[in-house]
């Protein structure tokens, strides 16, 4: 019998989430929830300028409650969009986050998988919308 | 093992079982260990060939054609109608075929609740309700600015998983709505005794109970049970998917406007004005599901041949069981009567003494354990049963209210049924301990 899904690197992440906690005065933030299972999530993001000038994720953090699948993407997915541009991460996709998480997910699972990614692009889209805002204002 | 032999020597379980043709199924080497009755519970074959013999052989449309096989249809039906009425005490034309309970009880708020509720009324509900008898009182009180009241779950010692007896309803309620039994907790709430205690102290206050979780448990007598609606879901009770039932007291229907429009449900349609059919088909708008109605009064033959009160004593004896096991596995929080629970939020040191509406200490609880284990969601836990092939719900159990009340986001939870085993506990109660050692 395998239990494919909670191999060690799942549950290193589960127990010692990174990125966990809140910034303050975030540039944006955003939070989601899986109504399936009461699972929270809300992220907070910093956005900072690469060398070309172009908007990048300075800085990022998570909290909330969830199960070891929606834990663990999040705590990875943190850590793998630091530093990527506003665009790239519109540019993510689900199966992007299945080979980061390593494991099969099983279909009753992947609104926990992808949970973080969901609040993660809705923040991103928030801020640009705000920024929109403010230079037609 | 304690509890071994069921004392009740004419409760075959296996012969039961035999009944079910989904407890053959097997998932990889392992058998069904299916602990999700609360959520929905597996047919028998009769109910599956009742279904069966209605399309094969007398399917028509009901309450329309002159047809012999129409007459045969619509004879189906309302015979259903007649079993559901004699198994709940009730009167045939109280008993209205719906959906689910959901549909049941958005009815009595759109029907009832919309005529008789006005601003500055009182609605009462409990922290234990089901999101079906919680959202529409809800959106009726916002709706009609009325005041919405919950009534709190007690926290501590007996009365663990109680609702709080001290409760004192405002004068001006006009509605209290209660679950006959918790989805999640399994608690058993005293319906006589809620309903005089809501009637005394709010004098024309009208009681409907969510029956959901109470109905495929016990044997019921509504007229003399003090509610005025009783809801309740055929899935329940081993009946199909889409047979729904609402019980209402006969004068509250008459006067009561119907909810939907349309078919069947008119005695007399003009240009300008329409006069409404005899209870019930006031209520029944289109073509009903007639099929599902008679796979219910099946389901209720099936059941009653058995017997619910052997069936309540055989799966109280599991969740007795269950909860001892469980209790043995350190870091295991079980919620609800006998459980070991406290919830931080209780009120502070204040002494909980039983007091009126009370339960028999028997009846206190049906065969739900809601659980949790320290440092694992339940969603993992249940993930992880699955894979040996035993199902449970993990989640909220659309009860928000309640696990906001209990301080956590979710819980596991086994429910137990008529075909379930011991063997099935024990199986439970490893995978629980093997979960345990994942996440160690």
């Amino acid at each position: 019998m395998s239990d494919a899904m909670y191999r060690d690197q799942i549950l290193d992440h589960y127990k010692h989430p990174h990125n966990q906690g809140h910034l303050d005065k975030p540039d944006a933030r955003f939070s989601d929830n899986n109504p399936l299972c009461g699972d929270e999530i809300e992220v907070f993001l910093k956005i900072g300028k690469d060398a070309k000038g172009k908007a990048i994720i300075a800085d990022v953090k998570f909290k909330g409650q969830g199960c070891a699948i929606s834990t663990a993407s999040a705590s990875m997915l943190t850590d793998e969009i630091k530093g990527l541009t506003l665009d790239q991460i519109k540019a993510l996709t689900r199966d992007d986050v299945f080979k980061m998480l390593g494991v099969p997910i099983s279909p009753a699972r992947v609104k926990c998988a992808l949970l973080s990614l969901k609040a993660i692009k809705a923040a991103v889209y928030a801020y640009l919308g705000q920024k929109l805002n403010e230079k037609v204002e | 093992m304690a509890k071994q032999k069921p004392s009740n020597a004419s409760f075959n379980v296996e012969k039961i079982r035999a009944d079910f043709p989904i407890l053959k199924r097997r998932f990889g080497k392992n058998k069904l260990a299916y602990l999700d009755n609360a959520a929905s519970a597996q047919k028998p074959q009769a109910v599956i060939d009742a279904l069966a013999d209605f399309y094969a052989n007398h399917y028509s449309n009901v309450h329309r054609s002159v047809s012999t096989l129409a007459m045969e249809a619509t004879d189906a039906f309302e015979s259903a109608r007649e079993t559901v009425a004699q198994h709940v005490g009730a009167q045939t034309e109280e008993i209205v075929f719906t959906r689910n309970t959901s549909e049941s009880i958005n009815l009595v708020a759109y029907a009832w609740g919309n005529a008789n509720v006005k601003a500055g009324d009182a609605i009462v509900i409990t922290e234990m309700d089901h999101h079906s008898n919680l959202v529409p009182w809800q959106q009726l009180a916002l709706l009609k600015k009325a005041e919405l009241h919950y009534i709190p779950v007690e926290d501590a010692g007996e009365q663990n998983g109680q609702l709080d007896a001290d409760f004192e309803f405002p004068e001006n309620t006009k509605l209290f709505a209660f679950p006959h039994v918790s989805n999640v907790l399994g608690t058993v709430n005293d319906i006589k005794g809620w309903s005089q205690k809501a009637k005394f102290e709010a004098p024309g206050t009208t009681v409907v109970v969510d029956g959901a979780a109470g109905a495929p448990h016990f044997q019921l007598d509504l007229p003399a049970s003090g509610a005025d609606f009783y809801a309740f879901s055929g899935h329940k009770m081993c009946g199909p998917m889409g047979s729904g039932v609402l019980w209402g007291k006969k004068e509250i229907l008459q006067e009561m406007p119907p909810f939907l429009f349309g078919g069947s449900m008119i005695s007399k349609v003009e240009k300008e004005k329409t006069t409404w059919a005899d209870l019930p088909a006031k209520f029944e708008a289109g073509t009903p599901n007639a099929a599902d109605a008679v796979g219910l009064a099946a389901a209720i033959n099936y059941l009653n041949k058995i017997g619910l009160k052997k069936i309540h004593d055989h799966e109280i004896k599991l969740a007795d069981y269950a909860c001892e096991e469980l209790a043995k596995i350190n870091g295991v929080t079980l919620y609800g009567p006998n459980g070991n629970a406290s919830y931080a939020t209780g009120k502070n040191g204040k002494d909980h003494v039983a007091k009126k509406p009370n339960v028999e200490k028997a009846q206190n609880r049906v065969g739900i354990v809601a659980f949790n284990l320290d440092g694992v969601h339940a969603h993992d836990l249940g993930s992880i049963l699955d894979q040996d092939a035993i199902a449970i719900r993990s989640g909220h159990h659309c009860a928000q209210a309640l696990m906001e009340r209990l301080n956590v986001a979710a819980t596991a939870r086994a429910s137990f049924y008529l075909y379930n085993t011991q063997e099935e506990v024990d199986r439970l109660v490893q995978g629980v301990k093997r979960v345990k050692k994942i996440f160690s």
